[in-house]
């Protein structure tokens, strides 16, 4: 395996991620933090990849099964949330009276 | 390349766009859309694979994590959102520290994916402890003053040191399995204490310290799975977390260093002078004909306000005021509030626009021609002491200059000192006006006044 090739993709990521984190609005640093939280549970792709193993031993079951339970529990409700915010977010005073 | 991978490749492209769409509230929910799609693709994607045979457990813990993912989104009130931020984290972390414990034996590995699973783990397990640790102080079931204890950083920097040691030790002798048990307690031990010395105030680094590790771990179980999604979706977490919390730090004057591992005890020994100096205390009713006489306001909103939830009261004052021809505006410090964004967001449901919503350095320039800086629940963001005095505990910190403002109003319980425990010079200012009373109650008789008063 090309570990080196990891790093590089790595390094590459970060540092794509500080330029476009960068020009985030402050406004919209909460829906932010709540958006990248949800994308960091990409973690539920190793669950996935435990819990669906054919000869797995009990322990790697139960800890890939709470596993996918906490992961799809975090993006589930980052990315609900996170559209929850935006949608509060309007421009003008909205025309109810 | 096979299908899965295809589809990996299209997700990380996604997780990118995402993000940039976030840059602006006009493409934002375009950004979360391309998020979700992303994980879509990265779910499906994983569920294809060959390796995996066995559905029916996976299916469970898909359906048991929405049945709790989707309430927790949707019935969460928006002043909770740092606390359901907080346990979201803790829930990634933790899955991430169990795939790297589930690898860990399933695997015995050694070398580079050794040191990639105790990255994972290690920063998996602290983030997870850690992560309940802060929402027990955000929702003030733990108290959320700093509990500090002498040698405190020197107890956190021998039990970190004992971890990398022990994980050293796993990755050149992989033979050693019952250090590994060891290892796990410490990491958690270590997310415990780290948030210990933590007040309220410093959450908003805290949260994005946090989310920054989480996403480090995921990106370390890229390394040891050899998936570039992982390493580039956590990598894009990890830097995100990272320049919000050096944004945050810039905004309370305190320097990077002293964050990257949490070290922050407050070193505060509060100059708490027990002398009572004389304060000018306005009712509704003045306060109301002086809001009305102004031609400009600026709103000042801090914690206070959410712990109030005064944000929809706020909004009927500004409507009022607008109708009567005042030009409203409310600043926004960075650190205001219990995470990045706070203030932006619970005034945002209370349908305040978000062009209203000024930013400290734009709002500075204006501050010396307005005419009343209202000031809801914030402290030390507004205390003259960060720039006049310089053996203040928060000396340097950028403030908002209420004190410029013709005059200044302050929505206040009482008295107290703010969550750095020092005086606030702007209270005792001839141009201040102190409003005694529960910050809803106080803004809904404001209301009240200027709707009934007429052209005062």
């Amino acid at each position: 395996m090309n570990y080196e090739f990891g790093l590089y993709v790595f390094m590459l990521a970060a540092f794509l991620g500080f330029e476009l984190i960068r020009r985030v609005s402050p406004l919209l640093h909460t829906p932010l933090m709540s958006l990248t939280n949800a994308i960091a549970s990409i973690s539920v792709v190793g669950a996935i990849l435990i819990s669906g193993e054919d000869h797995a031993s009990l322990l790697s079951r139960i800890l890939g099964f709470i596993a996918v339970v906490a992961a799809t529990t975090n993006l589930v409700s980052g990315y609900l949330i996170t559209d929850r915010m935006l949608k509060m977010f309007k421009k003008r005073e909205p025309a109810k009276k | 390349m096979s299908l899965f991978q295809a589809l990996y490749l299209v997700a990380a492209a996604l997780f990118i766009l995402a993000l940039k769409w976030m840059s602006a509230p006009a493409t934002a929910r375009r950004g979360v859309f391309a998020g979700e799609v992303g994980m879509l693709l990265a779910v499906v994607g994983t569920l294809m694979r060959h390796e995996v045979v066995n559905y029916q457990w996976i299916v469970a813990g898909l359906l048991v994590g929405a049945a709790i993912g989707v309430p927790l989104a949707i019935l969460m009130p928006m002043t909770h959102v740092p606390q359901r931020t907080a346990i979201s984290q803790a829930c990634g972390a933790l899955a991430s520290a169990l795939i790297g414990t589930a690898e860990y034996y399933r695997l015995h590995p050694s070398g580079f994916i050794m040191s990639a699973l105790a990255v994972e783990i290690l920063l998996g397990f602290l983030t997870f402890t850690a992560s309940l640790m802060a929402f027990g102080k955000l929702n003030e079931i733990l108290p959320s003053r700093p509990i500090t204890y002498k040698g405190q950083n020197y107890v956190n920097l021998v039990l970190f040191v004992i971890a990398v040691g022990i994980a050293v030790a796993l990755v050149l002798h992989p033979e050693q399995a019952g250090l590994f048990p060891v290892f796990v307690a410490l990491a958690l031990t270590f997310g415990v204490l780290l948030i210990i010395p933590i007040g309220g105030a410093d959450m908003p680094t805290v949260i994005a310290l946090l989310n920054s590790y989480a996403g480090l771990s995921a990106s370390a179980m890229g390394f040891a799975l050899d998936n570039k999604l992982l390493i580039i979706a956590g990598a894009l977490d990890g830097s995100s977390g990272l320049i919000l919390s050096i944004i945050m730090c810039r905004a309370m004057n305190r320097s990077f260093t002293n964050v990257l591992f949490g070290a922050f005890g407050q070193l505060q020994t509060a100059a708490a002078s027990g002398e009572v100096r004389p304060v000018r205390s306005a009712s509704a009713e003045e306060a109301a004909s002086i809001l009305e006489d102004a031609r400009s306001v600026v709103v000042i909103p801090g914690y206070g306000m959410a712990v109030a939830q005064a944000q929809h009261k706020i909004r009927e004052l500004h409507d009022i005021l607008v109708k009567k021809g005042v030009e409203v505006r409310f600043a926004i410090h960075p650190v205001a509030g219990r995470m990045p964004g706070h203030m932006n967001v619970l005034l945002a449901e209370a349908d305040v626009p978000y062009d209203k919503l000024i930013e400290m350095e734009d709002i500075n320039a204006d501050m010396g021609m307005t005419d009343v800086a209202l000031i809801v629940g914030a402290n030390d963001i507004v205390n003259p002491a960060a720039q006049n005095d310089p053996t203040s505990p928060i000396a340097g910190m950028p403030i908002l200059d209420a004190y410029k403002a013709r005059t200044v109003m302050i929505i206040k319980r009482g008295m107290s000192a703010g969550f750095a425990g020092i005086d606030n010079e702007l209270y005792y200012m001839p141009n201040t006006l102190m409003l005694f009373g529960d910050a809803k109650s106080f803004v809904a008789g404001l209301v009240k006044e200027i709707g009934a008063g007429g052209h005062g």
